[in-house]
Formats: structure tokens, C-alpha cells, sequence
């Protein structure tokens, strides 16, 4: 066992750490923010119950996103010294932009949003959640151009110096437009928006179910019609929920289309590994689970034509033995092979079930034919006539099921990424024997590895509890205060009074 | 001034404002337990730096990137060279983060307990081990070190002892004027002694004897921090809580005036600089978007200026 292989270890323990907590606060983050917009613009307190309720989840899951990623800021320097050294002019120029753009802009602003419910005007206070979920987004941007550097370096120059070679940037603006990371950053970000939009789907799912089983005065929205009907206030997030998956899962699916396309030109082995093809073949076929082949298929996804030759991982490894000398340039074929798969499946299975879930939820054909023209504004209340489904039992139960799938589909998408791209850190320039700290020795590693993975485990078990025991309780009782007039600019006028209320469960 | 000159200087003022806003966070943690009789007033106490935490601790993650874009090998070799203190130093910030965040969330006073611990080991260890990795950086001795890191916790405690007293009212206030006092007793002794050993230190020796200005920022450091003690005696809080800013940032300026042109052993600034083109594009943006990023961090400490009280609840 060498240093290097603990470190490896430790890289990617801490950013699957990291990504677990982090495409939760990108997605739920805007889920909140929606919300809270929500209950500005129509003045219904439920939303503001709800705002109340998903934002408490998003900020216990948010402070895991922050305490995992600093570490991420600093193994670089600690573990893998020479390729920060070698990088540190193209890598590590986004990364102190992230800091600068994105998180002084999601941290600032999201301490005025937890602490301002009473001290800022109601608009400027719902500006705030803004401004914070899109440093969040930003941030998303930042780093996946960083990673996409290193599966398809452009934009600098490799010089020689004192301190041997180093990799110059030369075009910042062909950095952060790398087709990789346009590609990369809908992907991720989308898949995020899965993840988030399936966590709210579950917790809906819950609550919807025990409301069932003992008589919820959450069910007292009393219908306009139909006067014994009642409507869950789980409803509506868990119809925006399943409207967010399913067009997060669009464009999860097409990015990811033309990441296979990319990784075509761009990262043959990975393809090659991904597909398990051993040989270049022409009109090469897809192999959805072993057994079974579509012919033509991977060559058509490949490339858009059905008979383009696709590189094999043998062919490729007497290609780069000559190019860059002798070296084994195989990823760990299982594990790559198997990751691509689970992500697809798994993550596209969560899509299916949201698009299933707004099928089943759908209204009514509404009987809203109430004859005199509404005005434009009042287009949605019409529509809403029509009694809605209930949601059946059994879907509930299904989404409960589904939380794990597109958490599982993220991580073995960045295994496939990550190991996929081995043995490069940097594609085709830096190999990852080479990028480690050679003055840090095994047992140093050994025990950072160790405070990290057992801090990390408690906590993200700590992590877990708190949401399901804060699921549980539920959001709180509606407060007996009139709610806020929804027009309110905010001040210190009537329509601060709920606003009041609402400051103890966010504050420390 | 040349580029890489300007970065020094950037990387030094972000270093040094992470020192000054931390520094009270970090002190704010460690003497919540102390300064509160009750929950109310442990919200009272923790409320203080609540909104704002988060948006100070940014300031080390940006001078850490900044670090990383503009000197690659200075962040390496810091990073890798103080391997283990960073770790601690990380899983410090860890618990102190989970704990400021969770403890207003839990059900149980026994979970509390547990995030009031975290959020106090985890202002400790950061506290005093910046203090002597930066000792040992300058002075590669063992007693400088210690020297450094007692410093560093007790300006910490200081200054946050301070703030406590400046943006709290009732007991609280009292208790922390008491406690700024006390701490004073080991604050102002380890201020001479760290302070002193800056300016004779590592690379400026090497570069010809300590320089009259790195002098003059170690001297007037204790200057204020003496002047701030004196200040929080007499009730002028306000004042007191910028003495101590004042002594923290003279002190950045002196450690990071000692420190160059060689910020680690053997590596001068200019080897350790990305090319001109990075440190160019580099300094545009940072000088579009830092009077953003300082302006509303400044609303932010603008919107929660008025004094807590404890509430029951
Ligand atoms: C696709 C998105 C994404 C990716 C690939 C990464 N992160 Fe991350 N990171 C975020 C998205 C994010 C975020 C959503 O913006 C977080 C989560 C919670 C937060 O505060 O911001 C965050 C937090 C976060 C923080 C704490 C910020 C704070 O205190 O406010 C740091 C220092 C990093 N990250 C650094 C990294 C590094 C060095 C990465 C590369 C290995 C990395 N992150 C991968
Ligand atoms: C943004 C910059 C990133 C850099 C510089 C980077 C670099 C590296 C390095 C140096 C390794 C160790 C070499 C190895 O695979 O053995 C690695 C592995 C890995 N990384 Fe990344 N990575 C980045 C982003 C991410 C992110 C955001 C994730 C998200 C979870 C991730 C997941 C992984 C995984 C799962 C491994 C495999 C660990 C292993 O092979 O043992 N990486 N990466
Ligand atoms: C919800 C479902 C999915 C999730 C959560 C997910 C997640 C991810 C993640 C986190 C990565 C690593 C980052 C990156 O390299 O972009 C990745 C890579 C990738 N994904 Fe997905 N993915 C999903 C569905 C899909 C689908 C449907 C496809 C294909 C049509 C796909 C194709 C790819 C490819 C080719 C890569 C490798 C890109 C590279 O390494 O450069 N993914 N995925």
C-alpha cells in the first residue's frame, strides 16, 4: 500500500461526501426559492408553511454541503501537490473565481435569508434566497469547468522552467467555454434538480401518507366545489416536484447524449471502457445489460451515424503506449462498465417515475366552462375547477422507494467520470502516479483519511436522522394571525407579523 | 507594481481579512459556554456572529483558491509541508460548521450539547493552529510555535469577547467585558512575545535585517491590543472592537511583510507565480467584483447592527 493509493482513496471518499449533500442544496435551494415566490405573489399561507418547512431541510442538509467542500479546497494542495504545482495556472484560476463569484454570494446572502425574516422589507428578504441559490448554480459552473479541464485540457501551453514543466493558460475565455463543460455543467446540474425534485417527491410521498392514516388538519383547504372535498397542501409541491424531475430528466438525458458524443472524441478509452469494447468496430452495437446488443446502436449515439467506426480499449492502448511510452492506459474496466450503466437506469428510472406521477395526478378534464371570459390573470384559478386526483397509496410508497435511485445514478456517474479518465489526472498530460505529494508520507494520509471518513460517516448519519425526525414532525401549525396581505412591500407594516412568527425556526 | 508583487498583497489582505472577521467567530465560539447562563442567552451569544459566519469563513476558502491560482506552488507547499495541522484544522471548521448550523435544529438537549461542543473544539483547534503554523513558517521552532498559537487563541478570545460586549445588551454584555479583561492577562504578555519575534524572523533576516516597517506594524499591533483592553475597561466597545481589529490586521501585515519574497523556505514569490496571463485576467476580475462582494458583505453587517437581547422562549 502506498500513499499514493491512500490518497486516491481519500479523494474519492470526500467528494462522494461532498456530492452527496451538494446536488441536494443546488436543487432544493431553488425548490425553496420558488416557494417562498410563491407565497409573495398569492399570499397563501400554506406556501409560506411550506417555504417554512423545506427550507429548515435545505439548510440542515446545507451546512453538510459547506463543511465537506472546504476540504475539498485544500486536498489538492495536501495530497496531489505536484499537480496542483503543474495546474495550478489554468485549474486553480476557476476555483479562486468560484470562491470569489459563488460563495461570498451564497454564504452572505444566505445568512440574510435565515436571520432577515424581520429585518428586511419582504421583497428584498425574497431577493435574498435568490441571490443565494444562484451562487450555489454559479458555483456548480465553476468547478465542472475546472473538472472538465482535465478530461479535455484547452486553453493552455505546456513550458518548461526551474521548477520543470507547467501548464500556462492561455485563453481563460476557452477554458470556461470548453465544450466539455458545456456539455458537463447542464448535465450535472439537471441531474441535481432530479435528485432534489425525487427528495421532495419522498418527503411529499410521506406525509401524504400518514395524513392517510390519522386525520391531518393539514387537509382542510376546503375545495370550491364539491363542498365535503378537501385537497392536500402536499399537492401542489408535490406536482412542482414531479414537473422539476421531469424536465430536469430532459435535459439530463440529451446533455448526457452529448457527453457520449464528446467522450467520443474526446476520451475514446472511457467510451471504450463504458461499453466494455475491446476492438475499433465499425457500426459497433450497445449492449444495455450484458447479453443483450442493439446493433449499430453505440457507433449511431457515438456519433450520429450507424456505421462509424468506434475506437476498442485494446487498439487504443498500442495507440497511447506508443504515443506517451509504456504504461497501462486501462481504467478499471468493471467498475466503469458497470457505473455507466447503474447511472442511466437508476437515474432514469426516478424520471419515469415522475413522469408516471404527473400522468396520475393530472386534473380532471375540467368542467370549468363557467361561460364569461375570464381576464388573463385569472386563467389559472379557472383551470383549477376541475377536482384533482387524489394521489394513489401505492405511487406515495413508490416515491418513498425512489429516493435512493438518483443519489446512487450521481455517484456512479462521477465514478465513471473520475475512474473512467484513470490513469490521467489530466487527460493526456499528467498521469496520477505522477500528481501526488511527494513529501507526505503514508501515515500522514492514513490518518486524515481516517478523521475525515469517520467525521463524515457520523455526521452524514447525523444528517439523515435530523431530516426524517423533522419530516415526521411535519411543518408547523398555521399561525393564528391572519396571514400577510401578499401585496405588502414589506416595512413594518401588518405584513410583517407572520413574518415574525417564522424567525425562531430558522434562527440558531 | 508588478503582478506578482500585487498578488502578494492581494493574498496577504485576504489572509488577514479571514484573521480579522474569524477571529471573532473563532472567539465568539469558544466562550459561547462561558458567557451564557442559559439557552436563551447562548442564542444571545451565538446570534451575534449567526448571520454572518459563514460569509467570513469564504474569506479563507478565497485567499486558499487565490492562493492556488496565482502561486501553485506556494499553496502546495504550505498545504502538503502542514499536513496534519491542516487536517485538524479542518475537521475543526467541520464541526464548528455542522454545529452553528444544527444546533437550533435538533430535538433533544443532549444533541445540543453535542453541537455546543463541536462548535467549541471547533474554534479552538483553528484558533490556535493558524497561530503556529504561521509561528513555525516565519521561526521553524517548536517554542515559537506554541508562542504563535497561544497568541492567535487569545487575540481570538479577545476579540470576540469584545464583539460579544459591543453587539449584545443585559448580563451577556457585562460577562463578556469581564471576560475581555481576564483574557487580556494572557492576550497582551503572548502579543510581545509572538509580536516581537516577527520582525527578526526567517526570510527578512535573510534579506538583510528586519525592516524598520515590519517593526512598526508589530509595535503598533500591541499597541492597539493594549489600547483595546484599556478601552473595553472603560465601557467604549465600539472603539475596543476596532483596536483589536486594528492589532489583527497590523499583525497579518507584519507576518506577510516577513514573509516575503520567500513564503516558504526556499521558494522566492516570483518562482512560485502562475504566468502573467492568469495573474492578469486574475486581477480584472477580482477589481470588478471585489467592490461587489466587500459591498454587500458590508450590508450584511449593516442590516444586523443592533444589539441582541436574550429572548425567552
Ligand atoms: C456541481 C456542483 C459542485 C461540485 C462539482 C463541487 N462543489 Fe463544492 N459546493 C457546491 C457545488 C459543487 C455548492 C452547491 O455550491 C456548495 C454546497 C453547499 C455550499 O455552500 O455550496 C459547495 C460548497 C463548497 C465549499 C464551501 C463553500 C462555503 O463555505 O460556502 C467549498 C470550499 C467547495 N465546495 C469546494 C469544492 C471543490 C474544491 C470541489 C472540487 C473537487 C467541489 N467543491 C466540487
Ligand atoms: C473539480 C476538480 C476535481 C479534480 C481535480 C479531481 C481529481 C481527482 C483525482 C486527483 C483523483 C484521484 C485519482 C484516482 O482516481 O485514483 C480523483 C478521483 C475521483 N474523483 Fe475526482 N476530481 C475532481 C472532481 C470530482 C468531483 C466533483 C467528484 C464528485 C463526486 C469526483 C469524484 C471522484 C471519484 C469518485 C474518484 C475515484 C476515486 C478513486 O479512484 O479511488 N471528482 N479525482
Ligand atoms: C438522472 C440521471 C443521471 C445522472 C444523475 C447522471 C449523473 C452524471 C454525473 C454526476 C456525471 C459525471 C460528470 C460528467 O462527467 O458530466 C455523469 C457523466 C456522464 N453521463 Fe450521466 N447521469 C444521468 C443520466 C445519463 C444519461 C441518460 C446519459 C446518456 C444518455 C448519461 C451520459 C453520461 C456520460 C457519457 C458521462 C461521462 C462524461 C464524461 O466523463 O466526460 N448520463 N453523469
Amino acid at each position: 500500500m502506498e500513499a499514493l493509493d491512500l490518497a486516491r482513496w481519500q479523494f474519492g471518499v470526500t467528494t462522494v461526501y461532498h456530492f452527496l449533500f451538494v446536488p441536494l442544496t443546488i436543487g432544493l435551494g431553488v425548490f425553496v426559492a420558488g416557494l417562498q415566490t410563491a407565497w409573495h405573489r398569492t399570499g397563501k399561507e400554506q406556501y409560506l408553511r411550506l417555504t417554512k418547512f423545506f427550507g429548515k431541510i435545505f439548510l440542515i442538509n446545507f451546512a453538510m454541503g459547506v463543511v465537506t467542500g472546504i476540504v475539498q479546497e485544500f486536498q489538492f494542495g495536501m495530497n496531489w501537490s505536484e499537480y496542483s504545482v503543474f495546474v495550478g495556472d489554468v485549474f486553480g484560476a476557476p476555483l479562486a473565481l468560484e470562491a470569489l463569484l459563488a460563495f461570498f454570494l451564497e454564504s452572505t446572502f444566505l445568512g440574510l435569508w435565515i436571520f432577515g425574516w424581520d429585518k428586511l422589507p419582504k421583497r428584498v428578504h425574497l431577493a435574498t434566497i435568490w441571490a443565494a441559490v444562484i451562487g450555489s448554480n454559479l458555483s456548480a459552473y465553476f468547478i465542472l469547468a475546472a473538472n472538465a479541464w482535465m478530461k479535455h485540457p484547452v486553453g493552455y501551453e505546456v513550458t518548461g522552467g526551474p521548477g520543470g514543466d507547467r501548464a500556462r493558460m492561455t485563453d481563460l475565455w476557452a477554458v470556461l467555454t470548453n465544450s466539455t463543460a458545456l456539455a458537463q455543467v447542464p448535465h450535472v446540474v439537471a441531474g441535481a434538480f432530479v435528485i432534489a425534485g425525487t427528495f421532495v417527491l419522498a418527503v411529499c410521498g410521506y406525509r401524504v401518507l400518514k395524513e392517510r392514516r390519522t386525520a391531518d388538519p393539514d387537509r382542510t383547504v376546503p375545495m370550491r366545489r364539491g363542498a365535503d372535498l378537501t385537497v392536500s397542501m402536499w399537492r401542489t409541491p408535490m406536482r412542482a416536484a414531479l414537473v422539476m424531475t421531469a424536465l430536469a430528466g430532459v435535459v439530463v438525458a440529451g446533455s448526457g447524449d452529448l457527453s457520449g458524443k464528446l467522450l467520443y472524441e474526446q476520451q475514446p478509452m472511457k467510451l471504450a471502457a463504458a461499453e466494455g469494447l475491446e476492438r475499433d468496430t465499425a457500426g459497433a452495437a450497445f449492449s444495455p445489460v450484458p447479453g443483450v446488443e442493439v446493433p449499430m446502436l453505440l457507433s449511431f449515439l457515438a456519433t450520429n451515424d450507424p456505421n462509424a467506426v468506434v475506437r476498442g480499449i485494446e487498439d487504443l492502448q498500442e495507440e497511447y503506449t506508443e504515443r506517451f511510452g509504456p504504461e497501462d492506459y486501462r481504467p478499471n474496466l468493471p467498475v466503469v462498465y458497470l457505473s455507466f450503466r447503474v447511472m442511466i437506469v437508476f437515474g432514469m428510472t426516478a424520471v419515469g417515475l415522475s413522469v408516471l406521477g404527473l400522468w396520475l395526478t393530472r386534473r380532471r378534464s375540467s368542467t370549468s366552462s363557467d361561460g364569461h371570459p375570464a381576464p388573463r390573470g385569472r386563467a389559472l384559478r379557472r383551470r383549477a375547477a376541475g377536482p384533482p386526483r387524489e394521489v394513489p397509496a401505492w405511487f406515495a410508497r413508490a416515491c418513498l422507494l425512489a429516493l435512493p435511485l438518483p443519489f446512487i445514478a450521481m455517484i456512479a456517474g462521477w465514478l465513471l467520470s473520475e475512474i473512467g479518465r484513470q490513469p490521467w489526472t489530466v487527460q493526456g498530460e499528467l498521469l496520477t502516479a505522477a500528481s501526488v505529494s511527494p513529501g507526505v508520507s503514508l501515515t500522514e494520509v492514513a490518518v486524515s483519511l481516517a478523521v475525515f471518513t469517520l467525521l463524515y460517516g457520523l455526521l452524514a448519519v447525523a444528517e439523515a436522522v435530523l431530516i426524517v425526525r423533522h419530516v415526521k414532525a411535519g411543518p408547523e401549525r398555521a399561525p393564528s394571525v391572519p396571514p400577510a396581505s401578499p401585496t405588502g412591500t414589506g416595512g413594518t407594516g401588518d405584513g410583517d407579523r407572520t413574518a415574525v412568527m417564522l424567525q425562531p425556526t430558522l434562527m440558531y | 507594481m508588478e503582478l506578482t508583487t500585487f498578488w502578494f498583497a492581494v493574498i496577504a489582505f485576504l489572509w488577514t481579512g479571514f484573521f480579522v472577521l474569524e477571529g471573532f467567530d473563532f472567539g465568539v465560539g469558544m466562550l459561547a459556554p462561558a458567557l451564557s447562563r442559559d439557552e436563551a442567552e447562548r442564542r444571545q451569544v451565538l446570534g451575534t456572529i449567526g448571520p454572518v459566519w459563514d460569509g467570513n469563513e469564504v474569506w479563507l476558502i478565497t485567499a486558499v483558491g487565490a492562493m492556488f491560482a496565482a502561486f501553485p506552488a506556494w499553496y502546495a507547499g504550505l498545504l502538503s509541508e502542514f499536513y496534519l495541522p491542516v487536517v485538524l484544522v479542518l475537521a475543526g471548521l467541520i464541526m464548528r460548521g455542522v454545529g452553528l448550523e444544527w444546533r437550533g435544529k435538533v430535538h433533544h438537549a443532549s444533541d445540543r450539547a453535542w453541537c455546543d461542543l463541536g462548535i467549541l473544539a471547533g474554534s479552538a483547534l483553528p484558533a490556535f493552529l493558524w497561530g503556529a503554523v504561521f509561528a513555525d513558517l516565519l521561526r521553524a521552532s517548536a517554542p515559537a510555535a506554541l508562542a504563535g498559537g497561544v497568541f492567535s487563541l487569545s487575540v481570538c478570545l479577545l476579540h470576540g469577547a469584545v464583539f460579544v460586549a459591543l453587539k449584545t445588551s443585559g448580563p451577556v454584555r457585562a460577562r463578556a467585558r469581564r471576560t475581555a479583561m481576564i483574557v487580556s492577562v494572557v492576550a497582551l504578555p503572548a502579543g510581545v512575545v509572538a509580536l516581537s519575534g516577527i520582525p527578526s524572523a526567517g526570510t527578512a533576516v535573510a534579506e538583510g535585517g528586519a525592516s524598520p516597517w515590519l517593526w512598526g506594524c508589530a509595535l503598533a499591533a500591541m499597541a492597539f491590543l493594549a489600547a483595546a483592553v484599556a478601552l473595553t475597561w472603560r465601557g467604549r466597545e465600539g472603539w475596543a472592537f476596532t483596536a483589536t481589529a486594528s492589532s489583527i490586521a497590523l499583525t497579518g501585515a507584519a507576518l506577510f511583510g516577513a514573509l516575503w519574497p520567500a513564503p516558504l523556505p526556499g521558494l522566492t514569490v516570483a518562482e512560485a507565480a502562475s504566468g502573467p496571463y492568469t495573474l492578469g485576467m486574475l486581477t480584472w476580475i477580482g477589481l470588478i467584483a471585489l467592490p461587489f462582494v466587500l459591498g454587500y458583505q458590508a450590508w450584511s453587517y449593516w442590516v444586523f447592527r443592533k444589539r441582541l437581547v436574550a429572548e425567552v422562549s
